[in-house]
């Protein structure tokens, strides 16, 4: 009989955490395909955030730091700054990046060290319970914008692939989701495409994955997909943001 | 070996290097920039890696994520940085990552002043950062001790799993002394084969963390670290006492003041009063026992404590004390040294 479907060896044995419908699975699993197909697993340093994947460390298969919340751009520049050969990812909710951890993520990008960052943003504080993120939508209800965030309390969104597409140090920054095959195989992609252009020396790397917390958005896995279509996709645009090598 | 004559954070940077400091990560901050320089230019001539970090909050996680995956590192700061430091002190002895740390400490609160201080005492030897941690604290008061202990913290950082730390003031960091290089003695170390340095065949994944979310094992985890600091306390504690044996007055500082006490002791002498002196050299762990030993003899009348702050070690001699005798304080803060005569004049007070 044959093989269909097998688990990724990036992947160990723990089983996830995560709730019915959350993406974060997913993403994983693109992860550690790549770094499978890449045939790195042996080499790679992972690092995971203070979020709800924080014990992404049980789950990848690759030797992994957790780090505190919003430090693991500058936990990667160590490491990969003191091992260059080997491949080093941060994988970071919008939380951890665009809020306590905004300096960091600029400041690796920046300077161009040669880490993959996995960035997914579900517009809300998942772990702690749904609160307001520096990602969510204006008008979106959150535990702390209970009316729905407004323009004159909060201010604006951020889009962080754009913004650090900005950055000389960035080589290749997309933004992707995982909401249907296309999408997912965009995703894969583009993930792929960051861990060899890291391998290859060309700089920082970014992955923005638009992605779903049905639990805190108060909608079933499947409306939670849609909700993510009609309205994340229209204020976070999908697509290859910056590629120094389509520029050349 | 011949002296030679070094600036001392200079040297302290080159003492890091010779102890096989691999990589530097740090933020500049009077009065320890010399550090940073020196390392700018000479760790990557060395093979090794120097970084200028965006933070102090940056450099911390830089630490754990090199001596996570089991590279020698190390940064120094002045007090402002080592305050911003301090959540990541929680996570490196959660995690029990190995690395050296040095405080060139200057007057606070606040940005205070660039001029030698003290301040930073309950810091480093109480901890800053979350939860029930240690770390060895070295304090030095030359620079020969400064550049040996230099040495040997990365030996203790890797013994222990846990970082190390060197408090010193300012002025430490800014002297020029003739000092002799001697190799450190080395310890017999343990493996690093906890170390994220890529699984390479290993048939599990390491893992550098300091989540147990699970309270029973997060407590067991903690009991763990006990039975650690344990073993550094019995290990590690560091004194000098001088012409303790007959004193009447014992002079108690550490760092630059322990110099100007010793001066004022000589002083003391000199005009028939018996006065000793005991310097902690660790200040983490503190020196209870060898203290208590002297606050029991017959000869002695009072201690006096002489800090470069308003009074944070005089805590630990009060513990070491336990109210046998008087203990009285000099201090000042801000950058203010103590001198010799208002020293002496003290510690005579109330003798006859
Ligand atoms: C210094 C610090 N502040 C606050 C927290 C609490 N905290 C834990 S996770 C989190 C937000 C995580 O949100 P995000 O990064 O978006 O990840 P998600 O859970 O949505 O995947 C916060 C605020 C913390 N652990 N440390
Ligand atoms: S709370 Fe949200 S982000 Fe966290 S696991 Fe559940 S669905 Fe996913
Ligand atoms: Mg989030």
């Amino acid at each position: 009989m044959a093989i269909v479907y097998q688990k990724s060896k990036g992947l160990t044995d723990t089983e996830l955490h995560y709730c019915p419908g959350c993406n974060h699975g997913i993403i994983h699993k693109l992860v550690a395909e790549t770094m499978e197909e890449l045939g790195i697993i042996d080499k790679t340093v992972g690092v995971c955030p203070v979020g709800c994947s924080v014990f992404a460390y049980n789950y990848f298969a690759c030797d992994m730091q957790e780090a505190a919340h919003g430090r693991a751009p500058a936990v990667a520049t160590a490491i990969k700054r003191t091992h260059p050969d080997m491949p080093v990812f941060t994988y970071q909710g919008d939380g951890d990046l665009t809020s306590i951890g905004a300096a960091e993520i600029v400041h690796a990008a920046a300077r161009g060290e040669k880490f993959t960052t996995i960035f997914v943003n579900n517009a809300t504080y998942g772990m702690t319970g749904g609160q307001m993120a520096p990602t969510t939508l204006i008008g979106q209800k959150t535990t702390t914008s209970p009316l729905g965030r407004t323009v004159e309390q909060a201010g604006y969104p951020i889009r962080e692939a754009e913004m650090l597409a900005t950055l000389d140090g960035a080589a290749y920054v997309a933004r992707v989701c995982v909401t249907d095959i296309p999408n997912l195989n965009k995703a894969k992609k583009a993930i792929k495409t960051a861990f060899q252009r890291q391998m290859d020396g060309d700089g920082f790397t970014f992955v923005e994955v638009l992605s779903t917390c049905p639990t805190n958005w108060g909608l079933s896995p499947v409306d939670a997909l849609k909700w993510l279509k009609d309205n994340m996709i229209p204020y976070y645009p999908l697509g290859v943001i910056k590629d120094t090598r389509a520029e050349g | 070996m011949a002296k030679e004559l070094w600036k001392g954070n200079e040297a302290i940077a080159e003492a890091a290097i010779r102890a096989g400091c691999t990589a530097y990560f740090g933020y500049p901050i009077t009065p320890q920039s010399e550090i940073p320089e020196y390392m700018s230019l000479h760790m990557p001539q060395s093979g090794g890696v120097f970084l200028q970090t965006e933070s102090e909050v940056s450099t911390i996680n830089m630490l754990y994520g090199a001596g996570g995956s089991g590279v020698r590192v190390m940064t120094t700061t002045s007090s402002p940085g080592f305050a911003l430091m301090q959540e990541g002190m929680g996570y490196l002895a959660g995690a029990q990552v190995p690395c050296v740390i040095c405080n060139c400490m200057r007057g606070g609160p606040g940005l205070g002043t660039i001029q030698p201080a003290q301040g930073d005492y309950f810091e480093a030897t109480r901890g800053g950062g979350n939860g029930d941690y240690e770390n060895v604290v070295l304090a030095p008061s030359n620079m020969q001790e400064a550049v040996d202990m230099v040495q040997e913290a990365f030996d203790i950082a890797d013994q222990y799993r846990n970082p190390c730390l060197l408090l010193i003031d300012g002025l430490i960091g800014q002297m020029m002394e003739p000092i002799e290089w001697h190799e450190v003695k080395h310890r017999d170390l343990p493996p690093k084969d906890w170390a994220t340095d890529g699984r390479n065949g290993r048939d599990h994944h390491n893992i550098i963390n300091s989540l147990y979310i699970d309270p029973v094992e997060c407590n067991n985890f903690n009991t763990e670290l006990q039975k650690k600091f344990k073993l550094m306390e019995e290990n590690e504690c560091r004194w000098e006492e001088t012409d303790c044996d007959d004193a009447e007055v014992v002079l108690v500082a550490y760092g630059t003041p322990a110099r100007i006490s010793l001066s004022a002791m000589e002083a003391l002498r000199e005009h028939g009063v018996k006065a000793g002196l005991f310097r902690p050299k660790t200040v983490w762990p503190y020196p209870y026992e060898a203290l208590r030993k002297i606050s029991k003899q017959d000869s002695v009348k009072k201690f006096l404590v002489v800090e470069m702050s308003e009074g944070q070690m005089i805590q630990d001699v009060e513990l070491a004390v336990q109210g046998r005798k008087p203990i009285e304080f000099l201090g000042h803060a801000g950058g203010v040294m103590p001198t010799v005569e208002e020293i002496a004049e003290m510690a005579m007070k109330g003798l006859k």
